[in-house]
């Protein structure tokens, strides 16, 4: 990253040329197509996430794509391989277990830490076992845009449609299963069913976003812009909207702010992202105070 | 081990204290399997204890968020140019005491857990690239050590404290443990009694963090979680009792983390950290497989539990003869 700046000059402030520079490098426009498919994507699903208070599920199901990514590069597979393989068999799991997540109570929650941390700690036994790949788990955990290439971006992009029409398909009985499980149940809905068409999206966009913020930042694209957006309004397409754009605004920042710095980009995007969350917290808690004293 | 001291053992295969000899001539020869023998076994214990209580008050992600802040923590410190440990002690106390004030009850809420924690770990890396960076002395792989521990690596003095402070840990928590007990399972009857409940919260969630600092040294804190979650789920799968499962979460944390060290040794391709955390995993999966059968034995034998003795809703396992909860004073 050094290097690019050094090459090329630093941040001049001025929007358009600092664009035209960033984007002369191939890996940089690879870098923001790929940031803009795993935002909207991360943006619609997480909205859902956060509706549904699955928000530990998703986080369980990103961490799972740590061994997957390094047991894959340890056979010799491609590494997205293994994340989407081995989110969307995570996710598969979870919707099979009775309840799990933090809700349900203590018992579920220790089954969940428990493969959690088995399932980190194999990922850390490929990475010894792959010997001289120990930097690469940096960069697994916590992100990294550089070498993103266009076949990589492709296949994001290909598996992010086939999610979102996913999602377009279940929306509207996702969104009343979700806002009222009994009575969408009393009305015929599948609500099982759709839990689980559900955690397999969030298990395919827990794969994407690994995939740029790296597995232990997956939260930072996936929840925070979309708790923010629920945050500031409870209508959904507006919600919606506003997550997908609060994302996408984390992602280029981070990757423009990731270019510009030694620092790594899961860094910027999660801080981008959590000071969202703050602003929009204290924000609509001021006005609810204003609001009851006038 | 050397020739002689195989020649030596072999000639005394058949006596008693063979497989004594035989261990003493092996690993525990090594200062640092001593001394990962000897921090590991407090840390466990500790672990144990307070995973235990981290299931019974349902606030085992609470754990998970302060292993991902010690990584912060350490790696903060050392950018700054100070010893890893302060740094892992003082912010693995104060968010945990942070994550009280969070939420209500010093139970904190989901997403606004799972957000802090997540921008600390964001500050981790930042603090890692700072360190890895502009100290020339920075060891290049700081950051997988503190994630994923290196208990073989622990000096005689880093053991001593480990042993001391899981022995300050597990002794707090004992003297702590009835007034927890109660105050975890029915916080409105035991505030209604005049037990502090949140001081208790509060004091519980600063043990929390200094365990959490302590064990991140030994196992990292990526893997801290299984540690916490494996023994005390086992525990409270294997019996209803609370003083019984109080006492089985350590001692199954403790046996876990030396046949993972043991393992470790054997087997030099295998990270110790990994081998306590499969170890632990394997005696959680067992005993899930053992519940159902002792329920179904009790179930044939039409054994009941004797009225008398506390019983807790710990678990919803669907036993049918489960009764309201009552707690014995």
């Amino acid at each position: 990253m050094r290097v690019v700046e050094l090459a090329s000059g630093g941040f001049s402030w001025n929007p358009v040329s600092d664009v035209t520079q960033m984007w002369a490098y191939p890996f940089m426009v690879n870098a923001f197509r790929a940031g803009a498919i795993v935002a909207v994507l991360a943006g619609c699903v997480g909205w859902f996430l956060v509706l549904r208070r699955q928000t530990f599920a998703g986080h369980s199901l990103a961490m799972v794509g740590f061994p997957g990514a390094a047991g894959a590069t340890l056979i010799g597979v491609s590494a997205s391989a293994g994340y989407f393989g081995f989110c969307v068999a995570a996710a598969l799991v979870l919707a099979a277990l009775p309840r799990a997540g933090r809700h349900s109570g203590g018992a579920e929650a220790a089954l969940t830490g428990t493969v959690q941390a088995f399932l980190l700690a194999c990922g850390y036994l490929f990475v010894a076992l792959y010997k001289g790949f120990l930097n690469g788990v940096n960069a697994l955990l916590f992100g990294s845009f550089l070498g993103i290439t266009t076949d990589q971006v492709l296949v994001l992009f290909v598996v992010a449609a086939a999610a979102l029409a996913g999602l377009a398909a279940v929306g509207r009985p996702l969104l009343f299963a979700s806002a009222d499980p009994d009575v969408a149940a009393a009305r015929g809905v599948p609500v099982r069913a759709l839990g689980t068409v559900f955690l397999v999206l969030v298990g395919a966009t827990a794969a994407e976003v690994g995939q740029i913020t790296g597995s232990l930042l997956v939260f930072a694209l996936l929840v925070m812009p979309a708790a923010t957006a629920q945050a500031l309004t409870a209508r959904p397409a507006l919600g919606l909207a506003l997550s997908v754009l609060l994302a996408l605004a984390a992602t280029w920042l981070g990757l423009v702010a990731a270019y510009y710095s030694p620092y790594p980009i899961g860094f910027y995007v999660s801080t981008f992202a959590f000071g969202g969350y703050v602003l929009a917290r204290a924000g609509s808690g001021t006005l609810r105070t204003v609001r009851r004293l006038s | 081990m050397t020739a002689p001291v195989r020649a030596a053992a072999l000639a005394r295969a058949h006596s008693p204290g063979a497989a004594l000899d035989q261990l003493a001539a092996g690993p525990l020869s090594h200062p640092y399997f001593q001394h990962a023998l000897l921090a590991g076994t407090a840390i466990a214990a500790a672990c144990g204890l307070v995973g235990y209580f981290l299931v019974l008050r349902a606030q085992v992600f609470t754990g998970d968020a302060l292993s991902h802040t010690a990584f912060t923590g350490a790696l903060g410190a050392l950018a700054l140019g100070y010893d890893l440990r302060l740094g892992l002690y003082a912010t693995c106390v104060v968010v945990a005491l942070l994550l009280g004030t969070l939420g209500s009850g010093a139970k904190a809420d989901d997403v606004a857990i799972g957000s802090l924690f997540s921008w600390t770990l964001g500050m981790g890396v930042f603090f890692l690239t700072v360190y890895t960076t502009t100290r020339s002395t920075a060891n290049g792989g700081a950051g997988t050590s503190v994630l994923f521990g290196s208990i073989f690596g622990l000096s005689s003095g880093q053991a001593w404290l480990a042993a001391a402070v899981g022995a300050a840990v597990c002794a707090a928590l004992l003297a702590l443990a009835r007034p927890l007990l109660f105050a975890s399972i029915d916080p409105d009857v035991a505030a209604a009694r005049g037990l502090p409940v949140r001081a208790l919260g509060y004091g519980f969630l600063v043990l929390v963090g200094v365990c959490a600092a302590e064990a991140t040294q030994a196992i990292g804190s990526l893997l801290l979680l299984g540690l916490l979650a494996a023994p005390a789920g086992a525990a409270h799968r294997l019996t209803d009792r609370p003083y019984r499962a109080l006492a089985l979460a350590p001692i199954l944390a403790v046996a876990e983390v030396v046949a993972g060290l043991g393992l470790g040794y054997a087997v030099p391709d295998l990270p110790p950290s990994f081998a306590v955390v499969a170890t632990a995993t394997a005696v959680y999966a067992a005993a899930y497989t053992v519940r159902p059968v002792a329920a179904a034995h009790a179930r044939r034998t039409g054994r009941r539990r004797p009225a008398d003795l506390p019983v807790f809703p710990l678990t919803d396992t669907g036993n049918p003869d489960r009764t309201t909860p009552s707690i014995r004073r």
